[in-house]
């Protein structure tokens, strides 16, 4: 029981962490008052980027740089139509999402011939997971050697990444100038512009910041929790990651534990199946498949209560004309 | 005088195009997995680029990006001409149906479901005897007497492959453990590499070392995932051994290719019928693969003992349960 238990968690940590990076990357963003739906088309790109760099150049490093890089671009089209051109969040982020997920499979068709995918990346063309120092040792330790050895121990480099940024993020937001900044322009940008600071600046940081976050979270996807792109790959977790950003009502920390979740709940599905109920027999698939959603609705219905945005999330900062 | 000519001429023309269903405008449509899923899909590809090569003749295709899109294709090529039209699995079987009703001069075929009607021909095949022949090897290579099932969708079309497995697995061991998992409950079950690791890493997890993936494109992430852990697995549909050697233990292949090879051949010569085709291990329908990708995983003892079993099941000597038969498979 114990050793399934660990072997959840464990699961669940793999499954999380893009999750964790997208919701982080939307809450730069949503703090600063750019609605990004087009987390989901982001991840896609940055998956795909990151999977070509590295079967070309045989690098998960320059893969995913070319990740990051690829996601960037896109956040700075989106910023591009909503800050400088004042143009509607939802619009720009569909657009990203839909011509993303054609354009993948269209260059990969044309580049290697693989019907849209990338070859499949092996050795050093993908992020292999890293054994903790005295994980052996530490093996027959009871109870916390077991947490140690097979929960924290034996992870990409990207999945402790994203854990890191959850406090790195907290301090960035609550602790720094720029983090108050990038509050204050989500919630009041005329106070902000009054005192003299770009509007549009520190919201192009804020969506930089975003498309950094979202390029790793694709290239987690392709080069380290897969080991190639696959059309339409991302399969919703950029949607997942917004769902956990209202959850965790846009503050990094229960982000996270909303995103663990998601993930842990994603990982019991998997479990469960085949699970037979004494008395009522087999449960069937669908139902298990469905648990995560009906627990996020009870929970949000229930425990969590009222999520309040960012007041100024989604409004084109107009400078008012003297 | 000239206006009766004319008249005539359009009238024999109306006619002609209406008594000719010419079967010289081929088509085909893919199903959403798309027709690179190095699976199902990319089987009936194959075939169509080998008639291509072979005849010359171009064939339509058409990949839908969502649901709504199948019939809007299958009706626009309907429209258009072309005929024969293949439509490229179970998921297209309401789509078809519809467009073949209207479109009563146009030849459908269909494959892996069944519709009755005199303008489609309905190809499916006997996957309970290709998976109960991987199951039977899985069994003979497994060191933990558990092998695992990881199917895309809880359909009966996947259950009849879990069942085929099931059956050939306690043929050789009446002990051995099968875990059975589904991969979800809508089409994307067939694109997501993700959630296919992730449940063979839990299979792996509970001593899984042989895992047969009945799952499309998803299964990518299920042979990345043995490969990982040092595990064997079992690809589906086309033959995946080159996928990754020394990992795939073999395929259960289902030659979707010549299927489709077939329909556009005996269109071409107009012997094309209507109707239901069974394709089985007697008609080379399925099998299991075997090449130089996967020659050192078997032992010349398990080849011959798989040649026994499709022996015995061709001759009937080994009854395999369908499970679409009674919708359960405790036979």
């Amino acid at each position: 029981m114990y050793d399934t238990l660990i072997q959840m968690l464990d699961a669940t940590m793999r499954v999380s962490t893009p999750l964790i990076l997208a919701a982080l990357a939307g809450l730069y963003s949503e703090r600063a008052g750019i609605v990004d739906i087009s987390l989901e088309g982001k991840i896609l790109g940055s998956a795909f980027a990151a999977a070509a760099a590295s079967a070309v150049f045989g690098s998960a490093w320059v893969g995913l740089i070319f990740g990051i890089m690829a996601s960037v671009m896109l956040a700075l089209i989106h910023g591009f139509a909503c800050i400088t051109h004042r143009g509607d969040h939802i619009v720009s982020g569909v657009a990203i999402n839909t011509i993303v997920a054609g354009m993948t499979v269209t260059l990969g068709l044309h580049w290697f011939n693989l019907g849209g995918q990338t070859p499949a990346l092996t050795g050093n063309e993908r992020f292999l997971d890293i054994t903790l120092p005295f994980a052996h040792a530490m093996q027959n330790v009871p109870v916390i050697g077991q947490i140690y050895t097979h929960l924290l121990s034996g992870h990409n480099i990207l999945v402790y990444l994203a854990f890191f940024m959850v406090p790195v993020t907290y301090w960035v937001i609550y602790k720094t100038r720029f983090g108050l900044r990038l509050r204050a322009v989500g919630e009041n940008p005329q106070a902000v512009d009054t005192a003299g600071i770009s509007v549009t600046w520190i919201r192009y940081r804020a969506v930089i910041v975003c498309g950094i976050l979202c390029g790793v979270a694709g290239a987690y996807l392709s080069t380290a929790h897969n080991a190639g792109f696959l059309k339409d790959m991302s399969a919703g977790k950029g949607y997942m990651a917004l769902a956990a950003l209202i959850f965790g009502k846009w503050r990094p920390v229960p982000v996270m534990f909303a995103c663990l979740l998601f993930g842990f709940l994603d990982a019991v599905a998997v479990r469960l199946q085949g699970f037979v109920i004494p008395g009522l027999g087999e449960v069937p698939v669908q139902a298990i498949e469905s648990l995560p959603y009906v627990l996020t609705v009870l929970l949000l219905a229930g425990f969590i209560g009222k999520a309040i945005g960012p007041k100024a999330v989604g409004r084109p900062y107009v400078k008012e004309r003297a | 005088m000239k206006g009766v000519f004319l008249a005539s001429v359009t009238a024999l023309a109306m006619s002609a195009s209406l008594v000719h269903a010419a079967d010289d405008k081929p088509a085909v449509v893919y199903d959403q997995a798309g027709k690179f899923d190095k699976s199902f899909n990319e089987g009936v590809y194959n075939g169509v680029k080998k008639y291509t090569a072979d005849t010359g003749q171009k064939i339509r295709e058409f990949e839908p990006k969502n649901e709504a899109q199948v019939e809007q294709g299958l009706r626009r090529l309907a429209k258009r001409g072309y005929s024969p039209i293949v439509a490229v699995g179970y998921s297209m079987s309401a789509a078809t149906e519809k467009v073949a009703k209207d479109f009563p001069n146009i030849h459908f075929s269909i494959i892996d479901s069944v519709i009755d009607l005199p303008n489609v021909q309905s190809i499916v095949f006997k996957e309970q005897e290709g998976s109960f022949l991987v199951g039977a090897l899985a069994a003979m290579k497994t060191k933990t007497n558990t092998v695992g099932f990881i199917g895309a969708m809880d359909v009966p079309l996947i259950r009849k492959f879990s069942c085929g497995y099931k059956q050939g697995v306690k043929y050789i061991a009446p002990n051995d453990k099968v875990i059975v998992n589904m991969v979800g409950s809508t089409g994307a079950a067939f694109t997501d590499p993700t959630k296919g690791s992730e449940l063979a890493k839990s299979q792996f997890s509970q001593g899984v070392d042989v895992v047969f993936a009945a799952a499309g494109g998803t299964g990518i992430g299920i042979y990345q995932a043995a490969a990982d852990a040092g595990k064997y697995a079992i690809g589906v549909d086309s033959n995946q051994n080159y996928l990754h050697p020394g990992v795939m233990l073999t395929s259960m292949v289902k030659r979707v290719d010549q299927a489709a090879y077939n329909t556009y051949k005996t269109a071409a010569e107009g012997t094309w019928k209507p109707g239901l085709i069974t394709l089985g291990l007697a008609d080379n329908g399925v099998s299991w693969a075997l090449d130089k990708y996967n020659e050192k995983q078997v032992t010349p003892e398990m080849v011959a003992k798989m040649k026994t079993i499709r022996a015995d099941i061709i001759s009937g000597k080994i009854q395999v349960h369908d499970y679409s038969k009674n919708g359960s498979c405790n036979d």
